[in-house]
């Protein structure tokens, strides 16, 4: 029991302290939301490194070491609600890989948001976002996970949206948030069914959280409709929000669109931390997807359906990404490539292989994310690959990291890292008992990633400038951003190298922590099995790739941004069908969304002449006994009171006219009636 | 000795003049003076009949209208007050004017 286990949530409630304070900070305190912005988001920073070096050195006796706290949050009916946070490996690495991720974009937006009108707006949600982030990482209940799961995906529509006064920005902002809830609401249904079946949200909580032993047998032995175990099918619920959050096919859509958002946004939410939360979250309930009847034997039928949906998206992403010429929409498409290779990764059982390959992506795709950005604001704001290159001599810090994360990405063996993740994604999927197919798609994707990637990265840096106001008169040449951004770049650089030493099959020192055994030196299982000749296939793929690349793209660099690309002219309706994304907007366009509409004027025709039908009967039943009402009350209630009412108040009237205030008046008629009087006497009294 | 009709003569046509000066003048002190002409035809009646009734007790007609006498005075007292009062309210003695009491 160590303080910082016991104070973990400190970690996310910081950057949403800083945040607080500045939704309320006037926005020329520049220099003070970015301080508060970057101090609240360093300091959760030291505490997450002191979490991880405390689970670090916990006693690795008996599995994963894990420490929670469980608090109650509210009361329902006769039950309680709870809530609490959870230490394990997973969230350590997670916590630490968020936490120093986003300081090092906190850092890079002060430059790149230097000349925005609205920089203490996007701190706040910047902190917002780290804060729901850490949060979701650290999590023990499913619920307070889908909290700050629906945290981050409202900070990221805000930060898409960010730049709202552009149309596109507020419909990709639309677009990101209507398209992840259609996964949410399944996520939600399955989180209701779990609750339902296990009776707590908890995780771990002694033996009684919904992930340990005695509430997953039960829910393996009870079935649902066809047979299928009620964990399986929370199982997939739970995964169709991952599929949402992390874009996998067919909810991919909303992710290569929400490149409309600021750089650093798209490095930090959209490759880094928030679409990893997707495989974050089936890590998390890994325990609840692999869980079958015949143990650990058989192969869990959730787990199947994450990696078909895993491999299928790698390639299929990567397809679309080889005929893009947008630069940050080919680092989305291949992000959502590579969260593709993580559900793979997990979906064949490859637990640590996934989540190493979530951290090692991480680095890297925030580094190449913050390289293009580099790019952009050095090329004054141009984002299409065809109106650049040749910029390796006007931005060297730039090309040098971009090249690294490039290469990273790619796999290139021994020294990257994405080589040694991607290599134990293959290696697990290689020893997939069900099916060979998610391996060899696999290695498609390895061989696509190769390609796009040296592609993209001959337009951009090699040949000539070719910008249409690129020339030196004008002074619009491209030029080098200022340290505040390179500076990040190198650290993440170093990050995307060194990381894959943690990693390596001789000393896997990650999937070992992961995993909760002792970590070992072996460096004899470099030769064991099939590893190295795995190997050998990858780095072939990964030299193909960049080979084939090279030949077409690097040897002769194109002169003009308006010529046709080297594939376009080998097979023009292959390269317009992946230019156009397989048209995959226009079918939803053609079928949900236009049956979207249908439905709406379908309801819309009911509503006006069914519903509003019956509501007008309704009515004039109600009107003809109102009128019915009003004519026996004037004419049988009232009359002969009202006709005594009118009389009275006339004969009043009258008589108060009498009484006109004129003292004389008053005398006279006294006077007169006592003459009266007299005469009266006079005669009829005889007196 | 004059007779007892005289006197009522005198006392009938003091009614008159009052009653006339209190229903034709507009100005509430002349009303006033009216009302107290009034009041003597009246105390002129009480003392004649007084005087001409035979067997009357000394002193109880002079007693009577000697009241009477000092009650009217009490009452112009009171009603110059108000008509003084209404002055400073309406800043008018005219009667005409006066009319909030109407319903």
């Amino acid at each position: 029991m160590s303080w910082i286990s016991s104070n973990l949530w400190l970690i996310p409630v910081l950057p949403l302290l800083a945040s607080a304070v500045l939704a309320v900070t006037k926005q020329p305190h520049r220099r003070f939301a970015a301080a508060l912005a970057i101090g609240s988001m360093a300091l959760a920073c030291l505490l997450s490194w002191d979490a991880f070096l405390t689970t670090l050195h916990a006693p690795a006796h008996g599995g994963i070491w894990r420490d929670f706290h469980n608090f109650r949050w509210f009361q329902m009916g006769d039950q309680w609600l709870w809530l609490g946070w959870l230490l394990d490996p997973l969230t350590a690495v997670m916590l630490v890989m968020v936490s120093t991720v986003g300081l090092l974009i906190f850092i890079y937006s002060v430059g790149y948001m230097e000349q925005d009108a609205n920089f203490t707006r996007f701190f706040c949600f910047l902190a917002l976002f780290g804060s729901a982030m850490l949060g979701l990482v650290m999590a023990n209940s499913l619920l307070l996970l889908f909290i700050c799961w629906e945290l981050v995906g409202l900070t990221s529509y805000l930060l898409i949206g960010f730049w709202y006064h552009k149309p596109s920005a507020a419909a990709a902002a639309t677009k990101a948030f209507i398209t992840t809830r259609i996964g949410d609401v399944c996520f939600f249904l399955g989180i209701l069914w779990l609750y339902g079946q296990s009776g707590t949200l908890l995780f771990y909580d002694h033996g009684r959280g919904c992930l340990e032993a005695t509430a997953l047998t039960s829910m393996v032995t009870q079935t649902t409709i066809s047979g299928m175990a009620i964990s399986t099918a929370i199982g997939l619920l739970i995964f169709c929000g991952a599929v949402g959050k992390s874009g996998q096919v067919p909810l991919h859509v909303w992710l290569p669109d929400a490149m409309e958002g600021p750089t650093p946004v798209s490095a930090l939410i959209h490759a880094a931390t928030m679409v990893a939360a997707g495989v974050f979250l089936v890590a998390r309930v890994f325990p609840l997807l692999n869980a079958s009847s015949g143990g650990g034997a058989e192969v869990s039928g959730a787990l199947t359906v994450v990696a078909w949906v895993g491999s299928i998206t790698a390639v299929f992403a990567a397809c679309i990404a080889v005929a893009q010429t947008d630069i940050k929409r080919i680092l989305a498409y291949s992000t959502v490539s590579q969260l593709g290779y993580m559900m793979l990764a997990l979906g064949v059982g490859g637990y640590a292989a996934g989540v190493f390959h979530l951290i090692t992506h991480a680095f890297f795709k925030a580094l190449l994310f913050l390289g293009a950005g580099s790019v952009i604001h050095g090329c004054h704001e141009e984002q299409d690959i065809r109106r650049m290159g040749g910029l390796r001599k006007y931005m060297p810090a730039t090309f040098a990291t971009y090249a690294i994360g490039m290469m990273a990405l790619a796999g290139v063996p021994v020294f990257f890292s994405g080589f040694w993740s991607k290599d134990d994604i293959l290696h697990s999927a290689f020893a997939w008992p069900v099916s060979k197919g998610p391996f060899f798609l696999g290695l498609i994707g390895a061989f696509l990633t190769a390609f796009y990637m040296t592609r993209q990265v001959c337009y951009v840096f090699y040949g000539d400038y070719r910008s249409a106001h690129g020339n030196k008169r004008q002074n619009k040449m491209p030029h080098e951003s200022p340290a505040v951004m390179t500076t990040p770049l190198k650290i993440l650089a170093a990050g995307a190298i060194l990381l894959g030493l943690l990693g390596t099959p001789a000393w896997p020192w990650f999937q070992d922590f992961l995993t909760g055994q002792h970590a070992t030196f072996r460096f004899g299982q470099l030769f064991e099995g099939e590893v190295l000749g795995l190997m050998l296939l990858s780095t072939l793929m990964v030299a193909g790739g960049i080979g084939l690349g090279w030949w077409l793209y690097g040897l002769k660099p194109a002169t003009k941004a308006e010529a046709a690309d080297p594939l376009e002219r080998v097979q023009p309706a292959v390269f317009g069908l992946l230019r156009e994304k397989f048209r995959v907007d226009e079918i939803y366009a053609a079928t949900v969304i236009k049956g979207t509409f249908r439905l709406g004027e379908i309801c819309s025709w009911f509503e006006r002449t069914v519903c509003e039908g019956c509501i007008r009967v309704v009515t004039y039943v109600a009107l003809g006994f109102s009128w019915l009402n009003r004519f026996a009350d004037e004419y049988v209630v009232n009359l002969g009171f009202d006709t005594s009412c009118r009389n009275l108040r006339q004969s009043a009237g009258l008589l108060s006219s009498l009484q006109d205030g004129q003292v004389q008046n008053y005398l006279r008629v006294i006077g007169v009636a006592m003459a009266i009087l007299v005469l009266l006497l006079v005669w009829g009294g005889g007196l | 000795m004059i007779p007892l009709k005289a006197y009522l003569v005198l006392s009938a046509l003091l009614f008159g003049i009052g009653l006339a000066g209190a229903l034709s003048r507009r100005n509430a002190i002349m009303v006033l003076i009216g009302i107290e002409l009034m009041l003597n035809a009246a105390n002129l009646n009480f003392i004649a009949f007084w005087r001409f009734h035979p067997g009357t007790e000394p002193l109880a007609g002079v007693m009577f209208v000697l009241f009477s006498i000092a009650i009217a005075a009490g009452e112009a007292a009171v009603g110059l007050a108000l008509i003084i009062a209404i002055y400073r309210h309406y800043k008018t003695t005219n009667l005409d004017r006066m009319d909030s009491l109407k319903g």
